[in-house]
């Protein structure tokens, strides 16, 4: 866009002149918008789609609504008054996942959980954005050395952005999501990242011992998780 | 109150429990007396009569409330101590202590006295692998079903790999139906659900709109709190953890009771002058608590996410921010210590006074527009007076406290019946309400609001007037303490759910032996069942927005 080529002072009267010699003086006035002065002497815009797509991406963010803990009361108030997150086009949070393209996780993420939260995230269309929110999310937080706690969301699912604290202050959340539009907008993918924890059919898992012992009280076609406590962080 | 008439066969003179009564009670059931630092007497009982002793303890002696039932295990056996106390006067507690073998352990269930042991008990098994006879369902609650070994036992393995399914759920009531016109669909709400503040799954069977069966499943945020408190140092490392039980901004109602409970083990005094900061701090929490509830509540019950929700965060951004300036936190504050407070309050004081009175002055204006907007408003009543119906005597036997109890008429609140911090000394009113209904507990939250912006301006005025050379804010704490060993305490705090409580034995080192917490939304939320079936299905979103639960603290 060749916005900057407005004249300090408000004064168009350059653009102006340098339209009407092009395209002859008293035309309709309805191509005399502040729009059109302000995008110069071209009616036009050049830009990739790819690029056009990717700032919309960022400028219109449908959050899902997702609480899991501690920071989800931090989220909610990022929503609400006062910070309102509806300012920085990361809009009113969409009750179902096939609405939405973000997910922030708020919390701690626990054994029982992760399955849950992956089904969610799976039923997020792509494109689709994780900001992980809080200590919790980025490893275990206060509770990593619980014996129920998935250290971290990363473990689950890719993670774009990592916002620390315990739980972040919603200016920090409203950082983090601003950070994540850049990055959307300048057309950077997610990191690429191993996810040891995967939901599988439990009859396709590694047969071990554990696996063993579960096999005539778990379903051969159920879903499950498998969780390495001994390898993880 | 009760309108039974006072027992005076177990009660002295002055209305406590006379230890020689309740032994000639339960006559040769007692194996053995333990002391509990809380309790008036604990007894020891074989496994197999534990029915009995409670049957006997409730009808015979008033122990109409079972506040928490702790397991734990020693190198040579197990045991489960149930936790009574007396709706009308808390401060009357016995233990009745249940060893159980190390190689078979079986015990009686307590289900038939209290039926709140059904939860309680289930926890125990889950955890630390003591088993219940009698028990209606003993399953697994907190971990996932296929869970290998119990937690909080002594063998168990944290590095060994588990495996946890993503099943799909039968209708339970499938079987029943016979006939074609009364077909009956299972529902699954949650655990990602916006009505179920948080974590929570409800299995639900509808029959037409009417809810046949519900069922609450919990362990979704099971983040191992006791276990992270029992690897944890008196005196510092555990104090952070309890903002994170009810984590709505009620971080100082549950680091008091945690602080109440290792204050009475390890025999520290706190300086009368941080006693009136904490009772501000607290109560402070509690309105901030009690907001979030309004303002979800209001969501839940007609969708008014732009006025009513929105109010009540404004209003608790204000709260946030006077906290903040009291602890530097907006949420996890970690300002209470042992033996008092981190820091004095804030200078220039006279700014944080009037931050705090502003907020005061403000206050009878916006309940007045809550009352406006919610309680007088037809819509609201409609989906509120005589829906989600909790009977005082139901309401006790499962052990509700709190907003949830008062609002069925039961005068229960530890800060006036079990006074601690500074309470007793400041005029304010217990809010109880005969309603029983939905209505009802919105209506006591908000009038509790009333009762602690009282409070609060008691302890301004009081603060204000400290002479400064008394400004005492932490007594002399050792800086590692080591309560003796084998001690063993239960301690409870009016927190803004209702009874938080902290069982601890110490083992002479500087680190609990065992951690239980009595989480007052644990008992409160298995009351929905009984709020809730044979109702219509908003009605249950009504019940479960009105019991105000906290799933942080549900699961810990």
């Amino acid at each position: 866009m060749s916005s900057d080529n407005t004249t300090d002072g408000g004064s168009t009267d350059a653009l102006t002149k340098t339209r009407e010699a092009r395209m002859g003086a008293g035309l309709d006035d309805r191509f005399n918008s502040k729009l059109r002065e302000a995008f110069g002497a071209s009616p036009f815009i050049l830009t990739k789609f790819d690029k056009f797509m990717n700032w919309v991406r960022g400028s219109s963010m449908f959050m899902l609504q997702f609480g899991i803990a501690c920071c989800s009361i931090e989220m909610i108030h990022t929503y609400a008054i006062k910070h309102d997150l509806d300012r920085f086009h990361a809009g009113v949070p969409r009750a179902s996942p096939r609405q939405a393209d973000v997910i922030i996780v708020p919390g701690t993420i626990v054994s029982k959980f992760a399955p849950r939260m992956k089904r969610v995230y799976d039923q997020m269309p792509e494109p689709k954005f994780v900001v992980g929110m809080g200590s919790c999310t980025i490893s275990g937080g206060p509770f990593q050395e619980g014996y129920n706690v998935v250290k971290g969301a990363e473990e689950v699912i890719p993670v774009d952005i990592h916002v620390p604290g315990c739980p972040p202050r919603p200016e920090a959340l409203i950082y983090g999501v601003a950070k994540l539009q850049e990055r959307i907008a300048n057309g950077e993918s997610s990191p690429v990242t191993v996810k040891p924890y995967e939901l599988e059919q439990f009859g396709d898992m590694e047969r071990d011992e554990v696996v063993d012992q579960l096999a005539d009280q778990i379903d051969e076609d159920t879903l499950a998780m498998r969780y390495n406590w001994a390898d993880s962080p | 109150m009760s309108l039974e008439p006072v027992r005076d066969d177990t009660l002295d003179a002055d209305g406590n429990v006379d230890p020689q009564a309740i032994l000639d009670l339960l006559g040769d059931r007692v194996l053995d007396i333990e002391e509990h630092m809380n309790a008036d007497i604990a007894v020891v009982v074989r496994p197999d009569t534990v029915e009995e002793t409670l049957l006997a303890l409730r009808d015979e002696a008033g122990f109409d409330h079972c506040s928490l039932v702790t397991a734990q295990e020693y190198e040579d056996r197990y045991e489960s101590i149930y936790h009574l106390k007396q709706y009308d006067d808390p401060t009357n507690e016995v233990s009745v202590v249940v060893p159980a073998t190390k190689d078979d352990p079986v015990s009686q269930s307590g289900n038939a006295a209290y039926r709140t042991c059904d939860w309680h008990e289930r926890e125990a098994y889950d955890l630390v692998g003591i088993e219940y006879e009698n028990h209606p369902d003993m399953r697994r609650i907190l971990m996932p079903e296929t869970w290998q070994g119990h937690p909080l036992s002594m063998d168990y393995d944290q590095d060994r790999p588990q495996v946890v399914t993503l099943g799909q759920h039968d209708n339970p009531l499938k079987d029943d139906i016979r006939d074609e016109e009364n077909d009956t669909m299972f529902i699954n709400i949650g655990p990602h659900h916006p009505a179920t503040h948080g974590v929570l799954h409800v299995k639900t069977v509808l029959d037409g709109e009417t809810v046949a069966n519900v069922e609450s499943d919990i362990g979704y945020l099971h983040r191992c709190e006791e276990q992270v408190c029992q690897n944890g140092t008196y005196r510092h490392q555990i104090m952070p953890y309890p903002d994170r039980w009810d984590y709505v901004s009620a971080g100082l109602l549950n680091e008091w009771a945690y602080a109440r409970a290792a204050e009475d083990l390890a025999d520290i005094e706190v300086p009368e002058y941080a006693q009136v900061i904490r009772t501000m701090g607290a109560e402070l929490c509690r309105v901030a608590a009690h907001m979030l509830a309004l303002g979800t509540f209001a969501l839940d019950v007609y969708g008014d996410f732009t006025a009513i929700f929105q109010y009540a965060f404004r209003d608790r951004e204000v709260v946030q921010n006077i906290l903040e300036e009291l602890t530097g936190q907006r949420m996890m504050f970690n300002y209470f210590r042992l033996g008092g407070v981190a820091w004095d309050l804030p200078e220039p004081r006279e700014d944080f006074f009037e931050l705090t009175r502003d907020f005061l002055d403000g206050l009878p204006g916006k309940l007045e527009e809550y009352h406006d907007l919610i309680t007088s408003n037809e819509i609201f009543q409609l989906r509120c007076v005589d829906t989600g119906i909790l009977e005082p005597e139901v309401a006790k036997s499962y052990g509700a406290t709190g907003p949830v109890a008062r609002a069925s008429g039961v005068d229960y609140d530890l800060r006036r019946d079990d006074p601690y911090g500074y309470y007793d000394e400041l005029d304010w009113d217990v809010v109880t309400e005969d309603g029983k209904d939905n209505y009802a507990r919105v209506l006591t939250r908000m009038q509790e609001v009333e009762e602690s912006a009282k409070i609060i301006k008691q302890c301004v005025d009081l603060l204000e007037e400290w002479p400064e050379e008394e400004r005492t804010i932490q007594s002399n704490v050792p800086r590692t303490l080591k309560p003796e060993n084998d001690t063993e305490t239960y301690r409870a705090v009016e927190a803004a759910k209702g009874e938080l409580g902290i069982y601890m034995r110490a083992d002479g080192t500087d680190k609990p032996a065992r951690f239980k917490i009595r989480s007052p939304c644990f008992s409160n939320l298995q009351t929905l069942p009984e709020m809730a079936q044979g109702e219509y299905i908003p009605d249950l979103i009504a019940s479960l927005g009105s019991l105000d639960i906290v799933l942080g603290e549900v699961d810990r």
